[in-house]
């Protein structure tokens, strides 16, 4: 401990990203962007594609969700605390959701 | 850096010389530690709305697994023009969100209101749809419950031209698995909608303070924060609408 009450290191650590407005400019690219994955999601689901279909929802939908966690929520701009914390968030999701579902497949999957 | 809380900061000053403005908290070094710190708490709790979406959506990826013949009919009783549309709407929500905090860390009172307002009416709009939408399935008696009429499923109606049903009759049994599929609409679609009008709510409490000046003076992290709700609630139903409304549409047929 230092024995000043406030750590100069905190001040000039460099994991504290500079802060940073986003311009309305990047925000209508995003916004125009959101619109026409929105019209290609819905014009896939009326080809059919057989087991391509929800697979193409879910990547769209997934490029959407990560736009709008980078620009919209602006993540990109962040330091890697925030990053990593919201990377973990969804790692964990996955971990939760692969292992619940090993369980699921494992016994009498469809019986119930 | 000319919107931050500029911390006059002297490291052999015993005394607190560096709190500049009251939105500054006394604990922080900086404007930017204290930004920071209030971005990650928000996350956090944000991660604990991943899990909490995140178990009603892996519930739906078991039972569309299991009863795929009734998800695929039951999905096809919801109206894609509408989904659609508020697809659409709340990403323009968003989209204003989005502008508003520009606004407020540009100290913009005026466009701010006007951004917080926008918000909020695209949001009423939104749920006005939702309303339309939840009235149908209790006119059809597709609620899940004691009422519940799997009629149309057993039966489905007859396409004029082709004289053939429009869906793929399902057996009985096949046709009481719909109700899993509406009882996870209703679950999914009805806390996105309770999660909206919190928002609301909320929204309705940041533009009074707007309006009275709180947010145009380089105190953004309201706005801010609640900016990174809102999203998340839009990428909520980012991931509802093409599963819900889009599962198979079999144009062929």
């Amino acid at each position: 401990m230092s024995s000043h009450p406030h750590d100069p290191a905190n001040v000039t650590n460099p994991e504290h990203a500079e802060h940073r407005i986003v311009q309305p400019g990047t925000y209508i690219a995003v916004y125009i962007a959101l619109l026409i994955f929105t019209g290609i999601t819905v014009g896939a689901a009326f080809i059919d594609l057989h087991i391509f279909n929800p697979i193409i929802a879910l990547a769209i939908a997934c490029l959407k969700g990560v736009i709008v966690i980078l620009f919209f929520m602006h993540v990109i701009f962040q330091s890697k605390l925030i990053k990593m914390t919201v990377g973990a968030g969804f790692f964990t999701f996955l971990i939760l959701v692969a292992m619940t579902l090993t369980d699921y497949m494992s016994r009498s999957w469809g019986l119930w | 850096m000319d919107n931050t809380i500029v911390a006059t900061h002297d490291i052999h000053a015993e005394e607190h010389h560096h709190v500049s403005l009251p939105q500054h908290r006394h604990h922080f070094e900086t404007a930017e530690q204290q930004r920071e710190a209030g971005t990650f708490g928000m996350w956090l709790f944000l991660l604990t709305e991943i899990m909490f979406f995140g178990g009603l959506f892996f519930a739906y990826l078991l039972y569309r697994n299991w009863y795929n013949p009734a998800f695929v009919a039951a999905s096809n009783q919801l109206s894609i023009p509408l989904g659609t549309a508020n697809t659409a709407i709340l990403i323009t929500s968003g989209f204003f969100m989005a502008l508003g905090v520009w606004a407020a860390e540009v100290r913009k009172q005026g466009l701010l209101v006007l951004f917080l307002l926008l918000t909020t009416l695209f949001g009423f709009v939104f749920l006005g749809v939702k309303y339309v939408e939840y009235a149908e399935k209790f006119e059809k008696h597709h609620v899940p419950g004691a009422s519940f009429d799997i009629s149309e499923f057993v039966n489905p109606p007859i396409n004029q031209k082709t004289g053939k049903p429009i869906e793929e009759p399902l057996s009985p049994d096949m046709a009481r698995k719909t109700q899993v599929f509406f009882s996870l609409y209703f679950a999914m679609t009805g806390m996105h909608a309770l999660h909206m009008i919190i928002g609301i709510f909320l929204l309705g409490w940041l533009t009074w303070r707007a309006q009275r000046g709180d947010f145009s003076s380089g105190y953004v992290a309201p706005i801010e924060n609640f900016g990174l709700y809102w999203h998340f609630v839009d990428i909520v139903w980012i991931f509802l609408f093409p599963l819900l409304y889009l599962i198979n549409r079999h144009p062929g047929s």
